[in-house]
């Protein structure tokens, strides 16, 4: 048994992101389900690989990782010889593209649209709860902003960091799977080039295939 | 043609640009964006960040926004020029650049927003979001204080761009009634009060009008 060692779970959105950038670069590895529902991310095992208690953690030999960005960038690096190359480090510009378009996954994109995803299925269908729809609302807002800026982006390049696919576009996908099955998916009606790039990304097989494992599908 | 910074001296996100400039011994011009006029929604500057927020880094033809990537595009670019802020290999720090930006930053930013800067612009602060920001906070240090009883900083025995991405928010909540959080915790303390006498941060507080 070779191959890296990913704790998660393949309906978490950050263990896909992660288990994408596998299966983008075709590694090995084993996916060692943690049971969210009893607390086994806050468990002492699982805490001496992620100290804030979170999946995923991913295990190579001795070294452990966690945060799913750092994850990502590990793998991608780790199989950089396996021919796809998604963060482009051998150039500066390009590279720098790939990082500025990570950051706005991160810091304007997550924070729109997880607030969505939480409320109109997490909350409901884990938590037994109601959805706030006050919340939706306004997170539908702020979402709608930063896709308008998405959608004057890939007017201009075919990706987000230009006309290559990277780790920037592909940092994406978890959450924007999620809200697709919500009723909120037909923001993207709006959006053309939005959507086209959405459909573009998920026809590659690593998006099928890790989409397949996530509730919805 | 100088780096141009475009932002402000006593942003918490410019200055993280402008600390890995002084880090790198770079000179660059700072650019004021008038936020309160609304300048960073003009059209002038959609151009340059089309999220309209400061910082943004001008450099040659290259221009990019988002604070970590500037800092990062800086430690990258301009390596062989002063401190080299990029661990030769490392898996941990990557891991705790990622730490700062989705653990760190969401409760200590906001928490500077509202006991600094909501109170500059005439706001009222949230106290009960005070204290969940600090509660947060201070569950997330405790973490920090664990992990830098083992590591001398937060990427292994040698400062770096990880160290650095956490600086400027913690120069600022050091000035704000909830600095206990940070001086409370010796390990952290020692970190920070290392990490504050390098002479490049020492400019960049210097700059900072606070």
């Amino acid at each position: 048994m070779g191959g890296v060692i990913v704790y998660g779970s393949p309906i978490s959105t950050c263990t896909a992101r992660v288990l994408l950038c596998l299966e983008e670069v075709g590694a090995e590895y084993q996916l060692v389900p943690i049971n969210m529902p009893i607390g086994e991310h806050k468990s002492p095992p699982h805490l001496a690989r992620n100290p804030f208690g979170q999946i995923p953690a991913l295990e190579d030999g001795d070294l452990v990782l966690f945060e799913s960005r750092a994850i990502s960038k590990y793998v991608l690096r780790k199989y950089k010889e396996s021919g796809t190359d998604l963060l482009k480090e051998g150039n500066l510009a390009e590279s720098a593209m790939v990082e500025v378009w990570l950051e706005a996954e991160s810091q304007q994109y997550n924070p729109a649209i997880s607030p969505i995803v939480y409320q109109s299925l997490v909350v409901p269908k884990m938590r037994g709860g109601a959805p706030d729809q006050a919340i939706i609302d306004s997170s539908l807002e702020k979402f709608k902003k930063v896709l308008e800026v998405y959608e004057a982006r890939l007017s201009k390049s075919k990706y987000l960091a230009g006309d290559f696919f990277s780790l920037a576009d592909l940092s994406h996908f978890p959450y924007t799977r999620y809200l697709m099955v919500t009723p909120y998916a037909s923001v993207f009606e709006s959006y053309p080039h939005v959507k086209a790039w959405w459909e573009d990304i998920t026809s590659r097989p690593a998006f099928k295939k890790v989409s397949a494992g996530m509730l919805g599908s | 043609m100088a780096i141009k910074v475009y932002g402000l001296p006593q942003s918490n996100n410019a200055l993280r640009a402008m600390a890995a400039l002084n880090e790198k011994e770079l000179e660059y011009e700072l650019c004021p964006v008038d936020l309160q006029s609304g300048a960073h929604k003009k059209p002038e500057f959609l151009a340059l960040n089309p999220f309209g927020q400061i910082p943004v880094v001008q450099d040659g033809d290259d221009i990019i926004f988002e604070s970590r990537a500037i800092s990062r595009y800086i430690a990258t670019k301009y390596k062989e020029s002063g401190a080299d802020l990029l661990p030769v290999n490392s898996a941990k720090f990557e891991t705790w650049l990622q730490v700062e930006s989705s653990q760190f930053y969401p409760a200590i930013s906001e928490l500077n927003f509202e006991l600094l800067f909501k109170p500059m612009f005439g706001m009222t602060t949230d106290m009960s979001n005070v204290e969940k920001q600090a509660e947060k906070l201070s569950a997330v240090l405790d973490v920090y204080e664990a992990h830098l009883a083992k590591n001398k900083y937060v990427a292994g025995e040698v400062f770096t761009l990880a160290d650095l991405n956490h600086m400027p928010e913690i120069f600022l909540l050091l000035k704000s009634p909830k600095a206990e959080l940070i001086t409370s915790k010796p390990h952290v303390k020692a970190w920070w009060e290392d990490i504050s006498a390098r002479p490049a941060w020492k400019k960049t507080a210097a700059s900072i009008p606070l």
